[in-house]
């Protein structure tokens, strides 16, 4: 494995094999546990740095980190000498200072993991920055399909909604490209970016005719907000379009999951009758988030073979 | 004294001369030249070329102090081989009135290093609302004949028009930083693969083309000059081209970084590399290339840009756009048009000094390496290689996008009306 984690692309086939392996005996070693906590990263620290507010992917982390017996630390940018004009390097600088063995950060601008990769000595996990990647959350949508579906090559999956400001999107296609499964993007072409033509992935205008040759659907969060800047005329003409409701859910084949990343939008991107029927994974998600996050920690800080 | 014998040049690269320089012009172009008491200058197998002038220089001052400052930037001109440099208006405050740019002009005179030319806002502060006192400005003691908004588009296509017509009067040209503002929102990247993946807004290659095909019409239309500030796109080339068949007169700038970068740089997601027009693709540079041998592009402009150490080191999205260009622009031509054989010397000579003291009608710059012409000249030797060290540079600031490449070419001296400005390759003042 490499020391940070900034996008899907710092893993090839067999770290993200590892990854979701491990995270697999991570579960395994907890499950019927009444003390949820393995020693491993003790005396560890990994500090959440966030500069935007993600109450789920913290959290997620935290309790990630605390499983393995690492100290946490949570330095939000609300409040802080960030808010008062501290710049990223000196913030780095700081937890450098500090002796953090992990910085794991979530960021509005994309790139900024990158940046900070060069001036802190721990590893750096990338938590989703801007609008560029959000590999963990890959590599629990992946480690979700395995575990539903038993496999991940040649899985058909389709990721549907606002791919253009979607980190999600832009880690799962990377990911699940090295994984060998296909990806197929749906959505509004004002909602896919200019140079999508160059990702593995095939693009699709029309869910209709993709539903029922997939075996997962990814739905995106879409922002009723994007509407005022005309990336499509009505929340109500999106929903019809490219939600997916039960009338759609009913074009899926008999073993087809539907995932999504959350926060929902119930009834725009996704209908409430689907999000809670019994292909949904969206609870598993949250909860293989805190295995696999476990996982990337103690590959990167503690277990690694070298 | 007044008197330098430079000896064994290669005036455009031709066959070795001495050259006679006295009372700030050149006395004299010949085999094996006398002078007593003239300090001789060996220059054995440097090329001579008159000065070089840029039509695009961010000086910072008045405002960004911390950044650049009229002296610190006439010293890096200077050892880029430059003898004048127009100095863009977005200071602050703004070079929108007689009063700034002839402050501006006056440092210029103090620091003595090159002659600095400003350039008058088109517009009051930039804001693209209502023309700023042009012809005040074109009246003063800087004489301003070049007029730009440039970091900012003129968009109000009325206002564009008004701007080419008025500054007839005076023989003055507007030049426009082409960016259609409604297609660049948050833009922070050329649009293409590279910002799909990398998740940066995208500018759009359109947002450019569509502002210069716009304004070369109302150019023709109103019969009035045009410059092009920083052309980045293919496109953009193809539609100067065309314009330019029609007798349209527009004229047209290109930045050494547009000749030898792209958008891969911003894969590091280091800012150094943001800058505005972004790095386009192979293709671009390419079409800018060609463009530039052709003459569809008439110059390099520098769009030196400096920036606080603050405004670079922090995440891309944050920082703000710009790189350093005047210690390297003719380095940069060197390598990217000289050495691959697309332009000889008397092309450099042309698009980085004669037609940029044409568009900012310069009497004393751009003039030919002959006897009785202003003493403007650059000595050059276009085989020294060596690693650019931002650390080394003249500039107040390090924003260079070139650090730890190796670049060709070695800016020997420079003189100013017969004066060395720079000696052995080192700042005389």
């Amino acid at each position: 494995m490499k020391r940070h984690l900034l996008e899907a692309a710092d893993l090839d086939r067999d770290d993200a094999t590892l990854v979701l392996d491990t995270a697999a005996q991570i579960d395994q070693a907890l499950a019927g546990r009444e003390v949820k906590k393995l020693p491993t990263l003790r005396g560890r620290t990994v500090v959440n740095l966030f500069y935007e507010d993600s109450t789920r992917t913290r959290i997620s982390f935290e309790l990630a980190a605390k499983r393995l017996s690492a100290d946490v630390i949570n330095f939000s940018a609300k409040g802080s000498s960030v808010s008062k004009g501290e710049s990223l390097k000196d913030t780095a600088l700081t937890l450098e200072a500090m002796g953090a063995d992990a910085v794991v950060v979530r960021h509005w601008a994309s790139g900024a993991p990158h940046r900070l990769a060069h001036w802190v000595r721990g590893s750096v996990v990338n938590a989703g920055d801007g609008t560029h990647e959000h590999p963990t959350q890959a590599l629990l949508d992946a480690y979700t399909i395995r575990q539903r579906l038993g496999r991940l090559e040649g899985v058909r999956v389709a990721v549907v909604g606002d791919v253009l400001h979607s980190r999600v999107a832009r880690s799962n296609v990377g990911l699940l490209h090295t994984l060998g499964a296909e990806v197929t993007l749906v959505a509004p072409p004002t909602l896919l970016p200019v140079g999508v033509g160059s990702w593995p992935a095939e693009v699709s205008y029309d869910l209709d005719a993709v539903l029922p040759k997939v075996d997962v659907v990814m739905m995106l969060r879409v922002q009723a907000e994007r509407m005022n800047a005309s990336f499509f005329p009505s929340a109500r003409e999106y929903s019809r379009r490219y939600g997916l409701d039960a009338r759609r859910m009913g074009a899926l084949h008999d073993d087809a999951i539907v995932m999504h990343p959350g926060p929902m939008n119930r009834g725009m991107e996704i209908a409430a009758e689907v999000a809670d029927s019994a292909r949904s994974t969206i609870v598993e998600q949250v909860a293989n988030g805190v295995s696999t996050r476990m996982a990337v920690l103690y590959l990167l800080l503690g277990g690694s073979p070298q | 004294m007044n008197a330098y014998l430079i000896k064994g040049a290669r005036p455009l690269g031709g066959d070795p001369v001495d050259i006679l320089l006295k009372d700030g012009r050149i006395a004299a172009i010949g085999d094996s030249l006398a002078a007593t008491g003239a300090e001789v200058v060996e220059a054995a197998g440097l090329i001579a070329l008159p000065g070089l002038v840029d039509l695009h220089t961010h000086l910072r001052e008045p405002g960004r102090e911390d950044a650049e400052t009229v002296e610190t930037g006439s010293r890096a001109a200077a050892l880029g081989g430059f003898t004048a440099v127009h100095a863009m208006a977005n200071t602050d405050p703004v070079a929108d009135t007689a009063g700034v740019v002839e402050q501006v002009w006056r440092l210029g005179q103090e620091a003595g290093l090159v002659d600095v030319v400003p350039v008058g806002a088109v517009t009051v502060g930039l804001k693209g609302e209502r023309l700023a006192e042009l012809g005040a400005m074109a009246d003063s003691a800087a004489r301003v004949r070049v007029f730009s908004d440039d970091g900012h588009c003129v968009a109000d296509p009325a206002l564009m028009r008004r701007a080419l017509e008025y500054v007839k009067a005076f023989d003055g040209v507007v030049a426009q930083h082409a960016e259609e503002p409604r297609l660049t929102v948050g833009a922070q990247m050329h649009e293409g693969d590279r910002s799909a993946s990398l998740g940066l807004t995208g500018w759009p290659a359109a947002a450019e083309e569509a502002i210069i095909a716009r304004d070369v019409l109302l150019a023709e239309h109103v019969g009035a000059r045009l410059h092009v500030c920083h052309v980045s796109t293919a496109g953009s080339v193809e539609i100067l081209r065309w314009a330019k068949s029609r007798g349209v007169q527009v004229t047209a700038e290109v930045t050494p970084h547009h000749l030898l970068l792209t958008d891969a740089c911003a894969e590091s997601y280091d800012p150094v590399f943001k800058v505005n027009p972004p790095l386009r693709t192979d293709a671009d540079v390419e079409a800018l290339r060609a463009g530039l041998a052709d003459g569809t592009i008439d110059v390099v402009g520098t769009d030196h840009a400096p920036h606080a150490v603050e405004d670079k080191e922090s995440e891309w999205a944050q920082a703000r756009p710009g790189m350093l260009g005047l210690e390297q622009a003719l380095s940069v031509v060197i390598e990217t048009m000289v050495e691959p054989g697309r332009l000889d010397w008397a092309g450099v000579a042309d698009r980085m000094s004669v037609r940029p003291a044409a568009i900012g009608r310069l009497a004393d710059h751009g003039r030919p390496l002959a006897p009785g012409e202003p003493a403007n000249l650059v000595l050059v030797d276009a085989t020294a290689r060596a690693s650019v060290d931002p650390a080394a540079l003249a500039s107040r600031s390090r924003n260079s996008p070139y650090a730890g490449r190796e670049l060709p070419g070695r800016v020997v001296a420079t003189f100013l009306r017969g004066v060395p400005t720079v000696l052995d390759g080192k700042a005389q003042k």
